[in-house]
């Protein structure tokens, strides 16, 4: 219950930090430091050192877990901030609200991650939402940030509305918000009303709205390449992950006994969205929609565990999420400050600024896959969930799966070849000492989990 | 503990080379440490009191170890990447770099990748290094090279990444087969599976190698790559890199999927065959030297591949010496190539003429080199096919017959390619040739005595392959 109710205390607390000073920097460290607060309060309560208890009413459940989740999800929202701080407080003239606003994602982050009710995962899904559309349009002057948010906030709602109407089919077929209760068992399946199921693939297919699986991702490209690049990083990284999470509490309690209906589903879905990812990101010229639809293709990959829904998935989820979050956030954090999003404008960056241009190799290849970064293990987790399941079907998916890793390498190392082999002078503007520092440790944090994946995994057990 | 030297010494080198500033520092302090590890590698074939072989525990989530073991053939491939790589920096020492840290710092780097895919004793520390080998060798061959080299390595790349991604699948497979969940290698040795099984994981896991190798139809990266690339990056590539696969075939699909590989023989076999005769009929047609020896560096690959899967002793026998030898003589041949191309600024045929009378002693010492290649009597190659081709021929007479043709060939490309660089009348561009710098002549002068040794007496060699045969032939 910690990081669901500070967050929301920091947030409503960095709203009067506002009035109280004008100092955009200052802000920014007030931000860092509730940060560290919530984290540590999350990590106090994982291990039950300090806990604020409330009596919900069964109405949310607190697991291993979702409190594994939180941890990630705000560690890596520490590293996004004090990565890209610089960047968030200049885009418009109130620095304090999108620290604000970032606080009260991370709150329905936390309500994602524990939920056992329905009307708590719709909260928590709103509560998370409604700050990201105002963030995708902070960039007030840009027309495209405008589009971006009208967009996604009328496709957003379109989804809320498709989520309402499957929760309340599913209260109208069962009586009750329960998790436990409203998902059907292995018998029930069989002779479920059709209501049920039709309520349970309307739910289903709103989530993947939320986590940009085809066939819903068409909001995607154009939301991501619209808003301000700090915060498309934020929102392709641990907001997606969220919903990753909502999707795994949701269906993993009853996934045995959904596993018939719900494979041949997930199987068409996989395949759909890693061929629209991959492919049409092969064809981006600009590197900032390249990594939206890259984005697209790696929830593809993360579905692999929903497919699998065994323990293996699980823990892989939770590592996966962290790999792609920290390599994403790198290459944003560089991408936030060229002068030209364009791969031309990437062209000769290993001359002109050797730290930035490792930084972000390193990331690249994390994305890829490739040994010795956090990435490889991520896919290794994807793969091996799958292959756990014994099924052959299994084994077809990830052979799709890898071949379309090899895509993925394709329009990763573009960004590679530009960075290093081409003749060109890329301009980045105002690289302090700090922030290479700062994206030093992103890269050696990237490299050690590739190496010693034991670190974070063991972390899982305790 | 030998094993984890032979890692450790260019990985720390190498990433030491990155920090090392001033002029020709590193290029010291590469052929320093690549010493080093030639040091350590001939300590422990020659038997030292320091163990051969490491096991620690890495990921014991995972249930995967940092676990070495070293067999005959492990040491006669590590061998041969320690011999490399001291000769690739003495016979490139006076070629200009520009940004020579980032080159040397790289090429140490893929010279620890090399030394861990043949000591590798766990399934995923095997795929990690087999992963890692080729991101330096990426970079180097994107960097240094001709003008398509950055498309020729992408499409390297993207080969062995599809390759070795569907090994991963085969890995992760079997790592569920295991009754503990581990990645030994002696517990996938110990796997039972079915033959349905089995022919699936088998080809997952042959892909891989196949590209490696390379072998038809999976070759067409290959001689581009070769082409393109800086000489001292085609060295590593054609003289180490390539066995790599042959090492994997050996190591972890021979004796892993035994039904699998007697009932794929004659599909594989036959594709062998028929790279050996197509790559050979096209190597007669080139007018390049360096895609001729890429050509028939794919000829002699596919006959290693092929006497794999021969299966009988003497067959193995000669596939494990052979590897040493090819990477020997293919170390010869660049850096020939590498010497006419500094000197000529060219390497067509068509260009070249009449070097014998301008750099006798290059004429005399790559006279030894193509003679290897040919595998005449007394060089090293000769011991290394004749055991191949016998093993061949108790196989299947048919197959052996035909890839015997691919000798003559050999010796026809060879030879016109001796006949055309080395005599008649000079040309232009060899008019104002003279003798090759005193670092190319040491290294060819050591590879030649290397060739001429193993071609009078290759027992110690043969030696060191005695268990590895025996426990593949065993199982």
């Amino acid at each position: 219950m910690n990081a669901i109710i500070i967050s929301a205390l920091m947030g409503v607390l960095l709203m009067f930090t506002s009035i109280a000073t004008k100092n955009k920097q200052v802000i920014n460290n007030i931000a860092l430091v509730a940060l560290l607060f919530l984290l540590i309060c999350n990590i106090a309560d994982t291990y039950n050192w300090w806990s604020i208890k409330v009596d919900t009413k069964n109405m949310f459940v607190f697991t291993k877990f979702g409190y594994f989740f939180n941890s990630i999800a705000i560690a890596t929202t520490l590293v996004f901030v004090a990565l890209s701080g610089n960047d968030i407080i200049k885009i418009g003239n109130y620095a304090a609200e999108y620290f604000v606003l970032i606080f009260f994602v991370l709150c329905g982050i936390a309500i994602l991650s524990s939920f056992n009710n329905l009307l708590m995962m719709f909260l928590g899904i709103e509560i998370m939402s409604i700050p990201l559309y105002i963030l995708t349009g902070a960039d007030k002057k840009n027309l495209k940030s405008n589009e971006a948010a009208l967009k996604y906030f009328l496709m957003g709602s379109f989804s809320t509305g498709i989520l309402l109407m499957g929760i309340a089919l599913l209260y109208g077929t069962n009586g009750s918000f329960d998790i436990q209760q409203v998902m059907p068992s292995q018998e029930l399946i069989k002779h479920a009303p059709l209501l049920e199921v039709i309520g349970l693939v309307l739910i289903f297919s709103a989530m993947l709205f939320k986590i940009s699986a085809a066939p819903f991702h068409f909001w995607a490209p154009d939301v991501y390449d619209g808003s301000p690049s700090v915060f498309s990083s934020f929102m392709m990284t641990i907001v997606k992950a969220a919903g990753f999470i909502a999707l795994i509490n949701l269906f993993f309690y009853k996934a045995e006994s959904l596993a018939h209906l719900w494979r041949i589903l997930l199987f068409v879905v996989i395949i759909t969205t890693l061929v629209i990812g991959n492919i049409t990101a092969v064809f981006q010229q600009s590197v900032k929609r390249m990594m939206a639809y890259s984005s697209i293709a790696q929830a593809g990959f993360m579905l692999f565990a929903l497919y699998a829904t065994n323990d293996t998935a699980k823990e892989g989820i939770l590592f996966y999420a962290a790999a792609y979050s920290l390599a994403t956030i790198g290459i944003f954090a560089v991408l936030a400050r060229m002068d030209d999003y364009t791969l031309e404008g990437y062209n000769g960056l290993a001359k002109t600024q050797p730290m930035l241009a490792f930084v972000n190799a390193v990331c690249l290849l994390s994305l890829a896959g490739i040994p010795l970064t956090a990435g490889f293990f991520a896919k290794y987790y994807m793969l091996a969930a799958v292959i756990k399941t014994g099924s052959t079907i299994g084994i077809v998916l990830t052979i799709i799966g890898v071949l379309f890793a090899a895509v993925s390498a394709y329009y990763y190392f573009r960004v590679i070849q530009a960075m290093y082999f081409k003749e060109g002078n890329s301009k980045v503007d105002n690289v302090t000492p700090s922030f290479k520092y700062a994206l030093l440790v992103l890269a050696v944090l990237v490299i050690f989990f590739g190496i010693s994946p034991d670190t974070l995994i063991s972390w899982f057990y305790f | 503990m030998i094993s984890v030297l032979l890692i450790l010494i260019p990985l720390i080198a190498g990433i030491a080379t990155f920090l090392i500033k001033g002029n020709n520092l590193h290029k010291q302090w590469a052929v320093l440490a690549s010493l080093a590890a030639l040091v350590v590698s001939l300590l422990g074939i020659c038997g030292s009191s320091i163990s051969l072989n490491y096991d620690a525990s890495w990921i014991p989530t995972f249930g995967s170890r940092f676990s070495t073991k070293i067999d005959g053939m492990s040491q006669i491939l590590c061998l041969l990447t320690a011999i490399s790589y001291p000769l690739i920096f003495i016979s490139t020492y006076k070629n200009e770099y520009k940004n020579a840290r980032s080159f040397y710092g790289l090429m140490l780097l893929s010279q620890a990748g090399l030394m861990g895919v043949f000591v590798a004793a766990d399934a995923l520390l095997f795929y990690f290094f087999w992963e890692l080998t080729l991101i330096p060798l990426y970079f180097l061959c994107s960097k240094y090279g001709g003008d398509r080299r950055i498309a020729v390595t992408f499409k390297f790349f993207v080969y062995t990444f599809v390759g070795s991604l569907l090994m991963l699948i085969g890995i992760v497979y079997l790592y569920y087969k295991t009754p503990h969940h581990s990645f030994a290698l002696a517990d996938f040795y110990a796997l039972k599976l079915s033959i349905k099984e089995q022919g699936f994981i088998f080809w997952l896991f042959f892909i891989a190698f196949a590209i490696k190798m390379p072998i038809f139809p999976f070759h067409t990266w290959q001689p581009e790559a070769y082409e393109e690339t800086s000489t001292a990056v085609t060295m590593v590539l054609s003289a180490v890199l390539v066995k790599m696969g042959l090492f994997a075939v050996i190591r972890w699909v021979v004796p892993i999927f035994p039904d699998a590989v007697t009932h794929n023989a004659p599909i594989i076999i036959t594709l062998c065959v028929i790279s050996m005769l197509y790559a050979s009929l096209l190597a007669v047609k080139q007018d390049n030297f360096k895609r001729m020896i890429a050509y028939s560096s794919i000829v002699h690959m596919a006959l290693m591949c092929a006497s794999i899967f021969a299966m009988n002793n003497i067959a193995l026998k000669g596939v494990m010496i052979q590897m040493f030898n090819h990477g020997i003589n293919m170390l010869g041949l660049w850096i020939v190539a590498d010497a006419i191309e500094q000197k000529t600024g060219t390497i067509k045929f068509s260009e070249l003429g009449g070097l014998a009378q301008k750099a006798p002693a290059l004429a005399i010492l790559f006279f030894i080199m193509a003679l290897a290649n040919v595998a005449l009597p007394l060089t090293n190659a000769f011991v290394g096919e004749f055991l191949m081709f016998s093993g061949l021929f108790q196989y299947n007479v048919y197959a052996s017959s035909l890839a015997l043709l691919s000798i003559i060939l050999a010796a026809v490309y060879t030879l016109n390619m001796m006949q055309k660089v080395f005599y008649g009348n000079t040309l232009p561009a060899t008019e104002n040739t003279t003798e090759v710098k005193r670092n190319v002549q040491f290294s060819l002068a050591v590879l030649s005595i290397i060739i001429i040794v193993l071609g009078v007496y290759p027992s110690p060699l043969i030696n060191l392959t005695k268990d590895t045969v025996l426990f593949i032939i065993g199982k």
